[in-house]
């Protein structure tokens, strides 16, 4: 029994925060908001030089062959950094997918150089209905010859404007059971037909409207089998969730670490107002909430990475916990920090809209509840 | 990290598990009667059944897992006595005779007491021979503890005790006490330093338990009348006015939540019966969404205490210092107990006003008993609002309200 992080993770995080507190100050994040790119190329060859992109990729494909417990070690501390550049896109949402069900030749080609930094991939999976079950699905993929054309409008899709390839997910097959009848392409994102649009966001993340029109993708762009691209996806959502929650968990705590040191140098009433019971119990409470993340987020991520039956369950009530506790502690951070809080120039209601933007993120509190009764049976 | 088991400890549990199910077989006779006791709170038939099954518990070698062997305890590792507690919780097995014994007196008398007191004291606690209890609590002294009055006034070999202690668990039929008494009166001294530890005979003259009787209509402690009761010196524990400092040791002896998870997983399958067999308009109420959250919601708390247990468990197993997982941990597992008794209450709507023997009555009136003791949860040992000044002050390092 050993749950804590080892040597080399604790060595991964202490490298990781020290050089995004070095590389990934504010400055950089209010400026990316407002870029429109909206990272920097510079951090992004960094990061690749560090070899975070390759992190969880096999050494023959340019990586460094580490688990994804490693990475979620990692994730946390760019949460906590509010790091801007496609890394969640490329590495989890695509690069994850491809190395699990892709050719040799696709991994060959794509792995090597989302390793390197020289190539940005996302994910094209949600459309209008704003949810993510197949039954969403409707953008649709028909054959003619040795292509297939790709029709319809997808939403949300990260990154898309500087990306080099979308991995679209189509319906292919109208079957009953609509998790049959999906298939995955890896859609070059410069082909004719593709018009992206990045929409305006709270967080200034971009997110864009993808729409195809006649879009034509040779058949060997297809990821895994015609038709059962959905159990791909199955995969890519549970490891992004807890991808996600990492990114939570890290922000979370710099909000509460934030708060507790704003408390114990703010004075009111001659004393600090840290030591004010009403302060000190909303701050034991954020504890409380973010210890349980940092608990359930891990164990979540050791669940994928041991293949776990369990990591679906244990997905959703990471990703639940930690959608709230991300929340309440900028929630609660605005307050303690009052007036100053509310404020353009604090750093606080970055993490704040970070906050709802990841708790909408593939999924919210109560859609993985109802997952969880779901999964017990209820 | 790894959540998996050595093959030793897999073998201590898969023998755990058989014993368990042999004899939890054996008991479901009498553990019915039990239950069915429970309710009653038939005293002396709880308490004949509870040293009943102590002993076997004792004669298997399960009492007093991690205490050498020379004060008749297995040897065993911390996480042999967490995989037992786990599968206790797992087959919903009934605990010994108060865990006040083995679970506080026996350590303080391990790290603090003398050879004699450890000779004399460790092996009936782990038999079950000697019933304990915790004179700590006074009417005026709650969580602040400090504010104790009773006195401890040094008579020959003896100290002689007078006072009132209050919330005595088991102290109607307890043997032994440990108590906290005041050795110094100088109103100089700062208060923390004017307590001493002491061991006390409860059939001693002078000791006087009033039962009180509580919410749920039993009486689980009671009042403790202390009048000239003589202690010999020889059982102080430790150092005169040295006493605070023990038992805050005796109270910061915290184990890990991994166990009392389980017992809350086991509470969260009979509410899922629960809210399967209800029904609203012809349909089960696990069918409605408000429903499902709530119950998803416990089950994902629960979860969390668990893993947050299991953090702290390993910081315990490494020997380091409490960190702050283990009074996030009891904190959240206190209130989440009150939760969902409370909605278990909701869930029957009239029905939840029947009480045990009623006709109509749900699980003949249990969620009702339960609901009443839940309140309990966030005052015993501690209560929540203490346990938030402590995470806010010592795990946060927020400072302290000063006049």
């Amino acid at each position: 029994m050993n749950f804590e992080l080892d040597e080399e993770q604790i060595m991964l995080k202490t490298a990781a925060r020290d050089f995004l507190e070095k590389e990934c100050p504010k400055k950089l994040v209010r400026e990316m908001m407002e870029d429109e790119e909206g990272y920097s190329g510079e951090l992004w060859k960094k990061i690749a030089d560090l070899g975070w992109l390759g992190l969880t990729f096999p050494e023959e494909y340019d990586g460094v062959g580490s688990s994804f417990l490693d990475l979620v070690v990692l994730l946390e501390e760019c949460g906590r950094a509010l790091l801007p550049c496609p890394f969640m896109p490329t590495v989890v949402l695509t690069g994850h997918p491809i190395l699990a069900a892709g050719t040799d030749e696709q991994k060959k080609y794509f792995l090597p150089q989302i390793a390197g930094g020289g190539m940005i991939l996302s994910l094209a999976l949600m459309e209008a209905s704003g949810d993510f079950e197949a039954s969403d699905i409707a953008v649709t993929a028909t054959p003619s010859g040795d292509n297939f054309i790709i029709n319809g409008m997808k939403l949300f899709v990260p990154n898309a404007h500087i990306a080099d390839y979308l991995l679209c997910v189509t319906r292919t097959n109208d079957a009953s059971n609509k998790e049959e009848g999906i298939t995955l392409f890896l859609v070059d994102a410069r082909t004719d037909g593709i018009q992206i649009e990045v929409l305006k966001t709270l967080t200034g993340e971009k997110l864009c409207e993808v729409v195809f029109n006649n879009v034509t993708v040779p058949a060997k762009n297809i990821l895994g089998e015609p038709d059962r691209g959905w159990s791909i996806m199955k995969r890519v959502l549970v490891e992004a969730q807890v991808a996600e929650c990492a990114w939570m968990v890290g922000g979370a705590r710099w909000a509460m670490e934030t708060s507790i040191e704003y408390a114990k140098m703010r004075i009111a009433f001659d004393r600090p107002i840290g030591s004010f019971q009403a302060i000190q119990h909303k701050l034991a409470n954020m504890a409380v909430e973010v210890e349980g993340a940092t608990s359930i987020m891990y164990y979540a991520a050791w669940t994928i990475m041991e293949n776990d039956s369990d990591m679906a369950l244990a997905a959703s009530m990471a990703k639940s916990w930690c959608g709230e506790t991300y929340k309440h502690a900028t929630f609660d951070g605005i307050q303690i920090h009052g007036g100053m809080g509310y404020t353009w120039d604090h750093d606080m209601h970055l993490y704040l809209k970070r906050a709802k933007a990841c708790e909408v993120t593939f999924g919210d509190s109560d859609y993985h509840r109802e997952k969880v009764a779901q999964l017990l049976n209820i | 990290m790894d959540f998996a088991l050595s093959a030793q400890e897999e073998a201590f549990r898969k023998e755990v598990s058989d014993w368990l199910d042999t004899n939890m077989k054996e008991i479901s006779q009498r553990r019915s009667r039990q239950d069915a006791l429970a309710g009653e709170r038939d005293p002396d038939e709880l308490q004949e059944f509870t040293r009943w099954w102590h002993k076997k518990l004792y004669d298997a070698g399960f009492v007093g897992i991690t205490w050498p062997k020379e004060y008749g305890g297995r040897g065993a590792t911390l996480m042999e006595q967490v995989i037992f507690n786990q599968e206790m919780a797992k087959h919903r097995a009934p605990g010994g005779v108060g865990g006040l014994g083995t679970g506080w007196a026996g350590p303080t008398i391990m790290a603090a007491g003398t050879e004699e007191q450890k000779k004399r004291f460790l092996p009936k606690i782990l038999s079950g021979e000697d019933v304990w209890c915790q004179a700590f609590s006074e009417p005026e002294a709650g969580s602040d503890l400090a504010n104790c009055q009773t006195r401890a006034v040094e008579d020959g070999d003896d100290y002689i005790i007078n006072g009132q202690k209050v919330w005595t668990t088991g102290g109607m039929r307890a043997d032994w006490a440990i108590l906290l008494a005041k050795t110094d009166f100088d109103s100089e001294t700062p208060r923390h330093r004017t307590f001493s530890y002491f061991l006390m005979d409860m059939h001693s003259p002078g000791v006087t338990v009033r039962p009180l009787r509580e919410i749920t209509g039993a009486a689980a402690f009671g009042e403790t009348f202390l009048d000239d009761v003589r202690i010999p010196k020889s059982l102080m524990v430790g150092d005169k006015n040295n006493g605070w400092y023990i038992s805050m040791g005796t109270l910061e002896f915290e184990r890990s939540n991994s166990s009392s998870a389980i017992q809350y997983l086991n509470t969260i399958t009979n509410l899922i019966e629960l809210a399967q067999k209800m029904e609203h308009h012809g349909q089960p109420l696990s069918k409605e969404p408000m429903t499902r959250q709530k119950i998803a919601q416990f089950y994902i708390e629960a979860n969390v205490g668990k893993y947050i247990g299991l953090r702290a468990l390993t910081r315990q197993l490494r020997g380091q210092t409490p960190g702050p997982e283990s009074a996030v941990g009891s904190l959240l597992m206190m209130e989440l107990s009150q939760r969902i008794d409370d909605f278990a209450m909701y869930l029957q709507g009239p029905y939840s006003q029947l009480v045990r023997g009623s006709k109509h009555a749900i699980n003949n009136g249990a969620w009702v008993r339960s609901f009443l003791a839940s309140r309990g949860r966030t005052l015993a040992t501690g209560t929540s609002e203490i346990k938030r000044n402590i995470i806010a002050q010592r795990t946060l390092g927020l400072p302290r309200y000063t006049q």
